[in-house]
């Protein structure tokens, strides 16, 4: 356009030459007024958002211990270490709903993790290319189905099934052993900490086989390559080589994971029996603290109740938190360990 | 151009307020129990197409519909559990009932079907204490001579949230059963000494239907929708009856309404030969002192039409509808209760 015009007017020639010779250098850093005020706006739009999560976590917490207040205040640290759930006497202990969140996540993980690693080492070492893409898709599609459908898949078609064949089977086999005898007892029904457990364990596999796909393939290849080319098998190569590169990034899938299970509601309030009890088997039902909230919050309208079911919620809080911190600290002393080494 | 965007958007705003103003002045809100909100619903959609006015219901539980009420969010509330007098006093509210309904017992034993096995009050307690653990147990066979009862044990289905059908069953299973009335107690959730939990009507049918040997309650409407193996229950003089609305209206038609303070009559275990023992009225909550007179009006109204023309989708939906002399009650109750902030009485 400069150009048309400079043909047009040529008498304009040296006036429009300047522009465009200034056009053809960088342009001047406009480190003037604006460019500092956008860099200051944007440091500071960045950093209210990133206040605003912390805030938004801080103001949670506050909000349940004052809307716990009432339960913690009547029953004290007792709240934790009870056994009751009596909304008619008005005696609320949480200590069935804490243990079933945690025996149905440790289920869960116990299951899920070993079968994450198995499908992130398949498609990552092993898996023939023609298969990778599909069945790395079919793990991410299950990470997206909601959870009430694995509750009513738990409730309607695993549950009868695990009752009928698995649980009676399991009596009869690994029931007859001591110690570990007493964990399978109970009424075969189906529902129960176990079928809960097994239920979440196939919702956070997904979580934690794409994230042990994902850092598995950054490994360098010339790290397995070295392996393989002195001779080490695939087992050897993953094991000293692909999971001592990664490990940060496993225990971060499989704390996801963990996260995802103790929160879990919909699918553990199908299955899971909603009884307060601790038993020692594994079929007796139980019951979680999102299990809990979700069953009896709509109908809680005595205040102690109310209170006592946000104390749990508090728990449930303060436990993921925990569970964050540990692998934090994990992941700390494992990247301090691996500065020693080299 | 900016300005004129301004402009433009008070206008749209004045405008859509202006347009929703009236409406919101007439159409009313409620919230609260589970359990009738079909019916609700029906009468909603019937009253909207006769008069235009909408009633918008929430079925959020009892518990949130009297924290709602209370709160005055809502131009009423509703409760499947009577609050008592004193709280209606303390709380300012006026209660009345508006439909009545009844929980029947379900089992799933092979080879028994709907209406072919029956209860005493206190033998459903005892197995609901985990003290009758086995179908074959003497005081079932005891009741049921012909019926040929497996040897199967007996699981325990009940809810596990919060639910005025676990009331009604909670309630009927003290007034039957001393043992129970002191260990458990009545309530939208109790301590349940035995069983497994379902979720709402279909959780507790989902594990009923699925778990051989099991027993559990649920809203009639539900089992007879489902075709569930409901059981006949012997009532408060002696005779074992089958559920249907006849035998819930037999319950509520000898319920003393009168004397009962805030009309709070739990239907269980009334007198009656035909009376079915598991019958319970659903209630509505109103301030006594209203802030939004019209609203007031227009709830009154509408329970009013439903009372009087909502008794035949009230049978479709297989809830039995207040009997007239009760509702006559309840337009007095109105006239004396409700007031507006000057103490006008709104309804006559």
């Amino acid at each position: 356009m400069p150009h048309d015009a400079a043909a047009v007017l040529p008498l304009s020639m040296s006036d429009e030459r300047a522009p465009d010779a200034a056009r053809a250098s960088p342009p001047p850093p406009r480190h003037d007024t604006w460019g500092r005020w956008q860099d200051v706006l944007f440091e500071n739009v960045t950093r209210f958002f990133a206040l605003l999560v912390l805030g938004t976590l801080l103001a949670i917490l506050v909000a349940l211990a004052i809307s716990a207040w009432p339960a913690l205040d009547k029953f004290g640290p007792a709240f934790f270490f009870t056994n009751v759930w009596n909304p008619v006497k008005g005696e609320f202990g949480g200590l069935a709903a804490i243990y079933g969140t945690l025996m149905t996540s440790f289920i869960a993980l116990l299951i899920g993790v070993p079968v994450s690693f198995g499908i992130a080492l398949f498609l990552t070492e092993m898996c023939p290319p023609i298969l990778k893409r599909p069945l790395g898709t079919a793990v991410e599609l299950l990470a997206a189905v909601p959870s009430i459908i694995y509750g009513m898949w738990g409730l309607f078609i695993f549950a009868p099934l695990f009752g009928d064949y698995v649980q009676p089977l399991l009596t009869q086999t690994v029931g007859r052993l001591p110690v570990v005898g007493a964990l399978f007892q109970g009424a075969p029904n189906g529902i129960g900490i176990l079928t809960a457990g097994i239920i979440l364990s196939v919702m956070v596999i997904p979580f934690i086989a794409s994230v042990m796909r994902d850092v598995f393939e950054v490994v360098p290849p010339v790290l397995k390559e070295s392996a393989y080319g002195v001779g080490a098998t695939t087992w050897e190569v993953v094991w000293n080589v692909v999971l001592p590169y990664t490990k940060v990034g496993v225990i971060g899938g499989i704390m996801l994971g963990l996260g995802r299970a103790l929160g879990e509601t919909m699918a553990v309030t199908f299955v899971i029996g909603n009884a307060y009890k601790i038993s020692a088997g594994l079929f007796e039902p139980g019951n979680s603290i999102a299990s809990a909230l979700a069953n009896e919050f709509n109908e809680a309208a005595d205040p102690v109740h109310r209170a006592s079911l946000i104390a749990l919620g508090l728990v449930l809080f303060v436990l993921t938190f925990i569970v964050l911190a540990l692998s934090r600290m994990l992941i700390a002393r494992l990247a301090k360990g691996e500065g020693a080494r080299t | 151009m900016r300005e004129y965007l301004i402009s433009n958007f008070l206008a749209v705003a004045a405008l859509s307020f202006g347009l929703a103003n009236p409406a919101a002045a007439v159409d009313i809100t409620g919230a609260g129990a589970t359990f009738p909100y079909p019916i609700y619903a029906k009468w909603a959609e019937a009253y909207k197409q006769k008069t235009g006015v909408g009633m918008n219901y929430q079925s959020i539980g009892s518990g949130g519909g009297i924290a709602q009420i209370k709160a005055k969010t809502v131009d009423f509330g509703a409760s499947d559990m009577p609050l008592k007098a004193e709280d209606l006093q303390q709380a300012g509210l006026v209660q009345f009932p508006a439909i009545i309904g009844g929980v029947v017992p379900i089992v799933n034993i092979e080879g028994i079907g709907p209406g072919q096995i029956k209860f005493t009050g206190p033998v459903l307690a005892d197995i609901y204490l985990g003290k009758i653990k086995s179908w074959n147990d003497k005081a079932i066979a005891d009741i049921n001579p012909g019926v040929k009862l497996p040897v199967d044990p007996i699981t325990v289905v009940r809810r596990s949230d919060g639910s005025g059908t676990s009331f009604l069953w909670t309630d009927y299973l003290s007034k039957v059963s001393p043992e129970w009335k002191t260990k458990v107690g009545s309530g939208t959730a109790v301590a349940w000494p035995e069983g497994v939990g379902g979720k709402g009507n279909e959780g507790v049918a989902a594990y009923v239907q699925r778990i051989k040997g099991s027993i559990g309650y649920v809203e009639y409407a539900y089992a007879k929708k489902n075709k569930m193996a409901h059981a006949g229950v012997q009532n408060k003089d002696g005779q074992f009856v089958q559920p249907d609305d006849t035998a819930f209206q037999a319950a509520a038609a000898g319920a003393d309404w009168k004397n009962t303070p805030g009309m709070g009559v739990v239907l269980t275990d009334q007198p009656g030969k035909a009376s079915w023992p598991v019958t319970g009225a659903s209630y509505i909550l109103m301030q006594a002192k209203q802030d939004k007179p019209q609203s007031a009006v227009e709830v009154m109204k509408f329970f009013d039409w439903a009372f009087k023309n909502g008794g035949k989708m009230a049978d479709e939906l297989d809830y039995v509808a207040i009997p007239d002399a009760v509702s006559k009650q309840i337009a007095d109750a109105w006239k004396a209760q409700i007031k507006d902030a000057s103490g006008k009485v709104l309804w006559n």
